[in-house]
This record gives C-alpha cells, sequence and structure tokens, in this order.
C-alpha cells in the first residue's frame, strides 16, 4: 500500500504557493488551514486548473467570484453549503468522489472520527482542506499577517495582497510571504487580480 | 379510403377552447384566414382573405392564430378512434388521412360500411367529416372534397378514378407553378392533363410532372403506409385513500417509477426531461418540470417526486416551485417531458470513470440532504455582490442568460480583486470618526468625518473591542432600481483596511454601516 502512495503524483499548486508547498498536495492528506479564505482558495486553483472536481462544504460565505479569480473552474465547482447535523458523512460522501474537499471545520473533532476520516481519504487519494484546526493534519498554513497595497487615506482602492504564511509541514516550521496577485496563471488572466 | 375532417384548424382551436363553441370564427395564418366556420362563410369571409378585410365583412369573427402543434394535438384522440375501428392509418396531415380499404372492406361487408364505421367514429367525437374511396390517394382526397354535407361520403367504383378526376381543374394538383404553366399551354383539366404522353411529361417537366401525371391518371404512387400507434409512456399512480407522508409516497411511487423506467427503456428511449403532476384531495394539481443532466433512472424519479413534495426554501434563483404537502395527495402522475433514443446514452465500454462518479455521489448527497443543498455556483448580474453569486441546484440546467448579464458592464460594481468571504447576509458593524460618533454622509454624498475606527462586531455597543483603520476608500456610490420597491438600494461603499491587517468591504445604508464582504 505505502509503496502505491509514495509513487501516487501529488496535486499541483499554482505557482505562487510553490514556495509554501513545494511539493504540492499529497493525496490523502489533511490540510489544516488558519486566518484566510483566499489562502484556501489559491490551494484549490491548482488542482481545479488542472481539470480536477472540488467541493466546499460548509461555507456559506464562499465568494465565488473570487474563486475564479484565483482560477478555480466554476463548472467543476460544487457547493454543500449547509451540511446540517451529518458533518463527518456528509464530508465522507463528498470526499468519496470529489479529489479535492474544502471544509469548515466542525465545532469538536473525535480523534476517532479524525483518525477514519483520514483512513478513507488515503484509501480514496482526495484531499482534505480544513478552514480551521483539525487534529491529524499533514500540514498546518496559518496566516500570520497580510498587507495590502493600493488603499489610501481616502482614495485608492485594493489591488495586491501579500501573505505571511506559517508552514509547519512534518514538525519544520517555516515562514513563507506569499504574494497571491502573481498568483494567477496566465490561463485564467481574465480575471487576473491585482492591477 | 380517405377521410377528410373540413375545417381542422378551426375545429381544433374550439376544441382547443381558443375560439367560441359556436358563432363566427376563423384562424389565421400569415395575418390571412387559413379556416372559418360555415357562419363565417355565410358573411362573406373565405380562405386566404386578409384579416382587417374579414373582420370587415363578418364584425363579429373571433379569431385566432394558427398552430399546427394544436391541430396535431387536437387529432390525436380522433386518430385514436378511428384506429379502433380500422387500423392501419396514415396521417398525411392533421384533419386529413388515408386508410387502406382492403381489409376495412373485407371485415365490414363492403366499402360503403367501412366508410360508415368511419364516418361513426368521427360522429362518436362529435366533429365531421367526410370520406371518399378511390384507386389513388388522390383521387380518394378529391373524392373526400366533392361529398355534401348530407351524403357525407363518396365511393368510386374501381378503375372510374382516371374519368372521376377529369374535369378537375389542373390546380387541384396544389402545385401552383405546374398549374400555372400548364394553363398557359392550354391545359385547363386533369383529363386533358392525363392524355398526354408520359415521355412528354416527363422531358418538359421532370420527375416532378411525372408524380402529377400519374396523380392526374388516378395512379398515385404514394402508398398508405400506416402511423404505429404511439404507446402510452405517462405512469399514472392513484391512491386510495390519499397519502399525506413524503416516505409513504415515495416507498409507494417505488415500483411504478421503475416500471415506468424500464417502459421507456423498452421504447428504447431515455427520459432527460420529466414532469411530476400531483394531484391532492381537494383537487389541486401542480406540475413541475424536472430537468437531468444525464437521462433519470427509477432512483431519481422518486427523488424527484420527494423534492416536489418538500416545502421549498426561499428560493434565490426564483425557480417556479410548488411546495410543501398541504392535503392528502391521491393521484401522481409521471410523463416524459423530452426523451431522447437510447443509442446516445448508452455506457461507454470502460465505464465513464469521473463524471459518472461524480454524479452518483452528488445525487446520493442530494438524496439525503435534499435538492437544494447541493450546488452548482455560476457568477450573474448585479451591483451588489451576494446577487452575483447565482447556485443552482445540481441537475439542474444553470440559467443561460446569467452568464450574458455577468458579462454586462454593472456600473458600481467593485474593482478586482474580489473578496473571498462575502457574506450571505450583510454583518451589522460600527465604522467610527476619531470622536466616536457613527460615520455619517450627508445627502449630497460627502463625506463629514474620515473614519478612525471600526468594530466588526455592532451588538457589542460602546464597549466593543475597536479597530483602528489605518487605511479607507470612499464613499462609492451604490444606486439603483429606484423605481423598484424590493430591489432598491440606495448605499455607500467603503474599503477599509483595519489596525488587524484585515481588509473589509463595508456598506452605508441610511444611519447603518454593515460588513458586505471581507478580504481575507
Amino acid at each position: 500500500m505505502q509503496g502505491r502512495r509514495a509513487r501516487e503524483h501529488s496535486l499541483p499548486v499554482v505557482p505562487a504557493l510553490k514556495r509554501v508547498l513545494p511539493a504540492g498536495l499529497r493525496p490523502g492528506g489533511v490540510y489544516s488551514l488558519q486566518g484566510s479564505m483566499s489562502l484556501a482558495m489559491a490551494l484549490l486553483a491548482g488542482p481545479s486548473l488542472n481539470g480536477a472536481w472540488c467541493g466546499v462544504m460548509g461555507l456559506p460565505d464562499f465568494g465565488v467570484e473570487a474563486a475564479a479569480g484565483f482560477g478555480v473552474a466554476l463548472d467543476r465547482l460544487v457547493l454543500v453549503p449547509d451540511p446540517g447535523e451529518r458533518w463527518l458523512q456528509v464530508l465522507a460522501a463528498m470526499t468519496d468522489v470529489l479529489p479535492v474537499v474544502l471544509a469548515c471545520a466542525p465545532a469538536r473533532t473525535a480523534p476517532a472520527d479524525a483518525a477514519r476520516l483520514g483512513a478513507r481519504l488515503r484509501e480514496r487519494g482526495s484531499v482534505l482542506l480544513v478552514a480551521g484546526n483539525w487534529p491529524q493534519s499533514e500540514a498546518v498554513l496559518r496566516v500570520s499577517g497580510q498587507d495590502w497595497e493600493g488603499l489610501g487615506q481616502g482614495h485608492g482602492h485594493l489591488s495586491r495582497q501579500e501573505l505571511r504564511v506559517e508552514v509547519a509541514l512534518r514538525g519544520a516550521s517555516r515562514t513563507a510571504v506569499v504574494d497571491l496577485s502573481g498568483g494567477v496563471p496566465e490561463k485564467a488572466s481574465a480575471y487576473r487580480i491585482g492591477a | 379510403m380517405v377521410a377528410w375532417f373540413p375545417d381542422w384548424p378551426l375545429v381544433a382551436a374550439r376544441l382547443a377552447e381558443d375560439l367560441p363553441a359556436d358563432g363566427p370564427a376563423a384562424v389565421i395564418a400569415q395575418g390571412k384566414v387559413a379556416a372559418c366556420s360555415a357562419e363565417a362563410r355565410n358573411e362573406g369571409v373565405v380562405r386566404g382573405l386578409r384579416i382587417r378585410e374579414a373582420q370587415t365583412r363578418c364584425t363579429t369573427l373571433a379569431v385566432c392564430p394558427a398552430d399546427p402543434l394544436r391541430d396535431a394535438r387536437e387529432f390525436e384522440p380522433v386518430l385514436a378512434s378511428l384506429e379502433e375501428r380500422s387500423p392501419g392509418v396514415d396521417v398525411l396531415r392533421p384533419g386529413l388521412c388515408a386508410i387502406r380499404i382492403r381489409g376495412a372492406a373485407r371485415y365490414y361487408g363492403s366499402e360503403e360500411s367501412a366508410a360508415g364505421a368511419v364516418l361513426d367514429a368521427a360522429d362518436s367525437l362529435g366533429v365531421e367529416a367526410r370520406v371518399g374511396v378511390a384507386d389513388s390517394v388522390f383521387a380518394a382526397v378529391q373524392a373526400a372534397r366533392s361529398t355534401t354535407e348530407s351524403v357525407a361520403f363518396m365511393v368510386l367504383p374501381p378503375h372510374t378514378s382516371r374519368d372521376f378526376l377529369a374535369p378537375f381543374p389542373v390546380e387541384a394538383l396544389e402545385q401552383p407553378g405546374l398549374a400555372s404553366l400548364l394553363k398557359r399551354l392550354g391545359i385547363h383539366t386533369l383529363g386533358d392533363f392525363a392524355r398526354l404522353p408520359l415521355s412528354d411529361v416527363r422531358s418538359r417537366f421532370g420527375e416532378a410532372g411525372v408524380l402529377a401525371h400519374a396523380m392526374a391518371r388516378g395512379e398515385d404512387p404514394t402508398a398508405v403506409v400506416p402511423r404505429v400507434p404511439p404507446r402510452k409512456l405517462d405512469r399514472q399512480v392513484d391512491f386510495d385513500p390519499g397519502l399525506d407522508r413524503i416516505d409513504q409516497i415515495a416507498f409507494q411511487l417505488r415500483a411504478p417509477a421503475g416500471e415506468f423506467i424500464a417502459a421507456l427503456q423498452e421504447a428504447g428511449l431515455v427520459c432527460t426531461e420529466l414532469k411530476v403532476a400531483l394531484t391532492d384531495d381537494s383537487g389541486t394539481r401542480s406540475e413541475r418540470l424536472w430537468g437531468h443532466p444525464r437521462h433519470f433512472m427509477a432512483s431519481d424519479v422518486v427523488d424527484r417526486v420527494r423534492w416536489q413534495l418538500q416545502p421549498r426554501s426561499a428560493d434565490p434563483s426564483g425557480i417556479q416551485g410548488a411546495g410543501g404537502i398541504t392535503s392528502a395527495i391521491v393521484r401522481v402522475e409521471l410523463i416524459p417531458g423530452r426523451t431522447d433514443s437510447i443509442t446516445g446514452h448508452g455506457q461507454d465500454l470502460f465505464g465513464e470513470g469521473a463524471e459518472e462518479k461524480i454524479h452518483h455521489g452528488l445525487s446520493r448527497l442530494q438524496s439525503m440532504l435534499g435538492q437544494d443543498a447541493v450546488l452548482v455556483p455560476a457568477v450573474a448580474g448585479g451591483r451588489v455582490l451576494h446577487e452575483r453569486r447565482l447556485l443552482t441546484p445540481w441537475g439542474d440546467p444553470v440559467p443561460r442568460e446569467a452568464a450574458l448579464q455577468a458579462a454586462r458592464p454593472w456600473p458600481g460594481s467593485i474593482p478586482d480583486p474580489q473578496p473571498a468571504t462575502v457574506f450571505a447576509s450583510p454583518v451589522p458593524v460600527l465604522l467610527l470618526d476619531a470622536a466616536g460618533e457613527t460615520v455619517r454622509i450627508d445627502p449630497r454624498g460627502v463625506l463629514l468625518s474620515p473614519p478612525a475606527w471600526f468594530c466588526p462586531d455592532a451588538d457589542g455597543g460602546s464597549r466593543a473591542p475597536r479597530r483602528q483603520v489605518t487605511e479607507w476608500t470612499g464613499p462609492w456610490p451604490l444606486r439603483q432600481r429606484w423605481w423598484d420597491e424590493d430591489r432598491r438600494r440606495h448605499a455607500e461603499r467603503f474599503q477599509i483596511v483595519d489596525g488587524d491587517g484585515d481588509a473589509w468591504l463595508l456598506l452605508l445604508s441610511g444611519e447603518r454601516w454593515w460588513a458586505e464582504a471581507r478580504y481575507d
């Protein structure tokens, strides 16, 4: 089993995030994202630009237009804004069929549930991005600060976003500065963000 | 044998209750009278008259536009009745059909009694019919047209059709070009035309002329091709007593839905659009057309019925729908709205891979959570951000105009990048100036004092934790639809970056501040 996993191709990330996750998203992994929806969208954009279907669960405020701006293909995106009581079943059903799923973190996760879901993810080779804390995650990407350009005192408009991302990947921790305005590949230039 | 139903477009319009059942009436095609009633004819209305002219001659004339679909639809019960008396009906056009006389004549004993049986069939439905029997279809049509109201059928003995047709003018061929040419050549009747040698007709008029020549000779080569009666694909399920619980209805429907799909498959069809009609015990009928991205399976049919029974939540996309059970359901009808040949929907040899799997998985989620729970996003037109987010249930087609709307300029929309978090309903916030007062705008849209403090939580009151406003811009006016009570909007937009580095899109509406979206 393990050998097959290792050979499996990891899902690509957009060039702007190459410094954060040089190896891409590992199939079967859970990534905990904290503090930024833009980062989550940029992570979805990599697989989506390569033809993967993506799912978003439990995030009723997901900005569809911004996602399109990052390069997420809307015709391969499925939203389940309100999973109701059965958070885990719904998430499992989604990860069974969709290669990348972004989900909000539940209020409380039992470690046993998390382990079961993790095993299921590894079997299916899907990637789970959790917006919030997750007990057994492959990597934690925490946004410790963000800088905005383009705004003055009463003039201008927001044009450029820079995130300081702390990455805790397999015990090692480091910080990277990500400029998301340069993160959109040429293919999606119609939605190019930034001036 | 040809059965002719005079003025069928008019009769059909009356059957469909588009026209009053008596009194002068006419069906209008392309601005001209296509068919008119006997009362109108008495007033001088004839076919081909301009509508204005017809109304001048007969001031009480009721008119309605021609509708070929309606003609065909209303003709269907007549055909069914004819097929009961004599199978093998060939529909030449709605209102005119041909039947092979041989079998019918042998069954009924004579050609006259076969014609009588057809007239009986029409009579039982209350429509007027004329019957002509001849050697060829063309001759039989002419014979049927030559009948009168008192003698409703005409039977030409075998091999007399040519003599019968001889006195008819060449216009009867219904080929205006040929008729006018023949007349200029001095040939005025079908008899004259039939006397021309066949080889001359072929060299002068070509294949079409040869066909017309055969028709004039009473040797119509067009064969009577009986239609295949359509299979009944609708499925109707009655409950007695009526059921008022969704799970009961769904359970009862499982087997009929399977049979419904199996019957379609047997006919070589798949259903891509399904109409579900529910009738409750008070006689109220609710109908809805359901689409499907692929084609309906039995479980999908049951799901659609269940969704139609479930009360629908407030629907932003405005899909028409009836929701909720108010009284017991006594009848469920499954009607295929659109069908397609099964050959286009077969499975690939190696399965259909990812898409198939995704569809199955999401459909299962939908049957677990409800149809509105699994959504496909699209960008729609609008100035307010949450209006620009169009969510369509999985399986329903995305409205085509959405993309067109989104491509319009929408003055007042915010420049890229778009905010990543768009609140489904705006969040109340506070924006204060240096003195701690709410930031306000004068009626001319001028900012009275620059913002200095920001509270993301308006409920906290004056003691809520404040964040400094480090950068800001605005006001950007947002004005739309002042004429529309419900969608009218008069607001100012601000972009701010607060002391924690969060960027917000704020909305000042009246005296209150709302967070429309967050850049995060």
